[in-house]
């Protein structure tokens, strides 16, 4: 047998009280598989939780199969729970999934910094994070359900084969189920360390890359899928924050005696950049929070005006001194002196805002004595599982239980926990009271955090065949990465490039927004592309051809793209096709297809093509359905989302001035098709988001030989534009 | 506190809360039915659409005491028993939902659009669904649900 054996203690096996269950439990399982060594470590948590590690299977047949990653409409719920299920081979009609615990120990992988372990639901990295870890978990399953039926039947295991939750034996013409081997279920003396090569090879996968409907999808039609908003307890109350619109202020209240009288009230509590209230219902906690007077101070904001700044930006990039080099390749300087024609331009980039649907909430109840405390929320998780609250009540983080609740959409916003840190002073306060916090729409957008403003500064240079030589990309904006990032060009070859960032810093808070640097910086490098290729009198997709020469993955998503959207075939009368090629974990070519009306500046686009390579696809309709959403979610950003600060204050306060994207402005369709591999799966939530501003700009630049250089593409923008 | 009388999902229920309270909140936080949601509290968003006598409206910025005199309060919860209401088969055949929060009151218009017009077009479909906000992007699957769902097409395959 390859790999190396290790040695598992029978007696870690573990029984239900019924006896009637039998967990396959992290003390059974190896510890390796859950990447915990610490027998006594897992040993806690098993008799905390009772139900642990990955799978239960109990002996009518029915199997549980433990979700990791956050739910958050990505589908992970389905996905992670399938990869297990394919290497155990079990019976997926009669798979159940639940949220595992928020045990990092027990549950984490290494996908966000190896040799660690994180529970971590950001940069699409869920699937290619716990693939290994799935699969490898699946298999020792099933080797135990195998090595259980070798001992029951007294056949060598080798002789033994599995399929859709039963074990085989086919000499003898034996078949028995999993849920019937559960009491015979014994652990083995040896489990392998089942390495790659000891997994199913795609071709034998019946349910990655099937049509399988989404785990959680039949809760969310009836309203019975619970969300922490949802939540209620006996004797909850609420707690509302009012943190002001310029970020970083600090106030004073000066109506505390009003407030205290009001009905319901029980009690307000300063936070150093907010007043909170608590009261006895919702509505009521509501009113106090409209009748609050509240000085603010000023801050780190205050003479801020966001669209007053790029010119302060554009000093910046001419600032001879360079900013911090986050990716050189050869000398642009030197490539840049021997060329034979350069290029640049500016691309400017407003703030936006998450949005998603349900706003920031949470629920959470201390103990009487303050030691313990239990949390539901809807989290993206972090490199602390349980969300800072620990800190807060000063107790150890085993003592506080988080409960993962499904996510009414993260995109990045999620993954920051200032808000369940908010409920945590509450709920500390009002012990034992559980406190559930809501932030309105209104709290959501103006104290949100926002995808930087920046101004990307691209200078290109070409040799006399018109070869790029050199290609250097300055970043100018607050939040390092949060700007600076998906700025390289790994897939076009281009022998000389630097990206650098340069700061600019106004204390506006800031974070992750799906596709983070990705979008911003796509667009400027996509649209550069084809501002060369237009001025060479290239095609631009043929140009971008010879630029993926050493690429073929790249290239193939391409060409693909060129295909399906029939890029050489001429657009119906008024239109025109832009192509894109993104990179984000997946490769992926998206090309649209637009008008642009003259007399109000109103961009329409009718369809969006996209090739995508993402290695293995476990759930081909969901990963569609991602390419639907990151395709709408762009284009609702690009053509509508903008937040505007005037003086440090933020001018947007709900879905009246902070347009979203609706239905009457989908296009006709979206259609993805997936290149072929068995390459391990890669993200696909942020590859299409970044697509849309540089397709649907690339295309306007064919339509009417003007340039769109500056996020969102607003009608009046457009007009400007087309005016020009 | 004053008391209401409100029918709900075709069952009578109190309440006691102040005056002016929306019936959002009444639904969620006094009554347990979940389903509807919050998102904007201004009526621009449609999470939160509901059905009185069979119209859809938006729970968000109604007041309590306007709905006490007998009107028929429809939410998700009381669509049907056993989520079979043909809506929501299409919407599990369509896969609809993504994140899930927005897909209460996406059913509830939906249900409402083809109650009053069994066979919209495409462009009604748009029109009569276009206060309904989804941030996940799903709007291309509620209209194919739509269209599964008024050409009786809702059978899993
Ligand atoms: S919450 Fe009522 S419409 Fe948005
Ligand atoms: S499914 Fe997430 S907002 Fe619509």
């Amino acid at each position: 047998m390859p790999g190396s054996p290790k040695l598992v203690g029978r007696r870690e096996f573990l029984k239900t009280s019924g006896g009637v269950a039998l967990f396959i439990t992290a003390a059974g399982i190896l510890p390796q598989l859950i990447s915990c060594s610490d027998a006594k470590k897992i040993r806690e948590q098993l008799e905390k939780h009772l139900i642990t590690a990955w799978v239960r299977i109990t002996e009518d047949g029915k199997i549980t199969i433990y979700n990791p990653a956050a739910e958050m409409g990505q589908g992970s719920m389905t996905s992670l729970p399938l990869i297990f299920a394919e290497e155990m081979d079990a019976d997926w009609s009669n798979v159940s999934v639940e949220f595992s615990p928020q045990e990092t120990e027990i549950y984490g992988a290494e996908g966000w910094m190896p040799g660690s372990k994180l529970m971590f639901t950001v940069g699409s990295r869920t699937t290619k994070s716990y693939y290994p870890v799935m699969r490898k978990a699946g298999a020792q399953a099933r080797y135990i359900l195998l090595s259980s039926a070798a001992a029951h039947w007294n056949v060598p295991i080798a002789e033994l084969t599995t399929f859709e939750s039963h074990v085989i034996h086919e000499s003898t013409n034996k078949k028995i189920s999993y849920g019937g081997l559960v009491p015979f279920l014994m652990m083995p003396e040896i489990l392998p360390d089942f390495t790659a090569e000891r997994l199913k090879k795609p071709k034998d996968f019946h349910l990655i890359g099937a049509k399988i409907p989404r785990t959680e999808i039949p809760a969310k039609v009836d309203g019975s899928a619970q969300f922490a908003i949802d939540l209620r307890l006996p004797d909850m109350v609420y707690g509302v924050l009012e943190r002001g619109k310029r970020h970083g202020a600090k106030p004073i209240l000066t109506n505390e005696t009003e407030i205290h009288a009001l009905n319901g009230v029980l009690e307000i509590i300063t936070f150093d950049y907010a007043i909170g209230v608590v009261a006895s219902s919702l509505e009521q906690a509501l009113f106090a929070k409209q009748q609050l007077k509240i000085d603010w101070s000023e801050s780190q904001a205050t003479g801020f005006n966001s669209q007053k700044v790029y010119s302060h930006y554009e000093a910046i990039a001419g600032r001879s001194t360079k900013g911090k080099i986050t990716n050189k390749i050869g000398n642009v300087d030197r490539a840049m002196q021997v060329a034979s024609k350069t290029y640049s331009a500016d691309f400017k980039n407003d703030y936006v805002y998450h949005a998603q649907m349900e706003p920031l909430n949470a629920v959470i109840q201390v103990a009487a004595d303050l030691k313990t405390a239990e949390v539901w929320v809807g989290s993206q998780q972090g490199q602390d599982t349980k969300l800072g609250v620990p800190d807060i009540l000063g107790i150890p983080p085993e003592d506080v239980n988080v409960h993962l609740q499904y996510l009414g959409g993260g995109f990045g916003r999620r993954s920051m926990s200032d808000f369940v840190k908010e409920c945590a002073v509450l709920a500390k306060k009002m012990a034992p009271l559980p406190v559930k916090l809501i932030w309105t729409r209104e709290d959501d957008i103006t104290y949100g955090t926002f995808r930087p403003l920046s101004l990307q500064r691209l200078k290109v240079c070409t040799n006399a065949l018109g070869t790029i030589t050199g290609f250097s990309h300055c970043v100018i904006g607050d939040g390092g990465n949060l700007v600076a990032s998906g700025a390289r060009n790994d897939h076009y070859d281009i022998p000389n490039q630097l990206v650098e960032w340069r700061e600019a810093s106004h204390g506006i808070r800031l974070k992750h927004w799906r596709s983070v640097g990705h979008a911003p910086n796509k667009f400027a490098i996509e649209c550069m592309l084809d501002e060369i290729a237009l001025d060479q009198g290239t095609d631009p997709l043929d140009f971008r051809r010879k630029l993926m020469a050493k690429s073929p993955r790249a290239l193939a998503t391409l060409e693909k793209a060129e295909e399906m959207s029939g890029w050489k075939s001429p657009s119906p009368e008024g239109r025109a096709k832009g192509v894109a090629f993104v990179e984000h974990g997946s490769l992926g070519t998206g090309v649209c297809e637009i008008s642009v009306d003259h007399s109000n500046g109103k961009i329409r686009v009718y369809n969006f093509w996209i090739a995508l390579d993402a290695g293995v696809i476990v759930q081909p309709d969901n990963v569609k359905a991602q390419m639907e959403g990151g395709i709408i979610m762009g284009m609702s950003s690009v053509l509508k989302e903008q937040i505007t600060i005037v003086n440090g204050k933020v001018q947007q306060s709900n879905f009246h001035d902070y347009n979203l994207l609706r239905m009457e402005d989908t296009p006709e369709s979206i259609q993805t098709i997936f290149i072929d591999s068995n390459e391990t799966p890669e993200g696909v939530g942020e590859t299409a988001t970044p697509m849309v501003a540089c397709a649907i700009a690339n295309a306007f630049l064919r339509l009417t030989g003007k340039r769109l250089r500056h996020l969102p593409f607003t009608p009046d923008r457009v007009l400007a534009v087309l005016n020009q | 506190m004053p008391t209401y009388t409100l029918h709900i999902n075709g069952k009578k229920q109190e309440v006691e809360v102040a005056q002016g309270t929306t019936l959002l909140w009444v639904l969620r936080e006094h009554l347990g039915l979940t389903g509807t949601k919050y998102s904007c509290g201004i009526a621009l968003c449609g999470s939160c659409t509901i059905h009185v006598d069979n119209r859809p409206v938006r729970a968000c910025t109604l007041k309590v005491e306007n709905f006490s005199k007998g009107q028929n309060i429809r939410t998700i919860e009381g669509l049907s028993d056993h989520a079979d209401h043909p809506v929501q088969k299409a919407w599990v055949k369509a896969q609809v939902p993504q994140c899930g929060y927005c897909q209460s009151g996406q059913i509830m218009q939906a249900v409402a659009l083809l109650e009053s017009n069994p066979n919209p077009s495409p462009e009604e479909i748009k029109t009569y669904m276009n206060g309904i906000l989804c941030r996940c992007g799903t709007y291309l699957r509620v209209i194919k649900a739509i269209g599964l769902a008024a050409t009786n097409q809702t059978q899993e395959t």
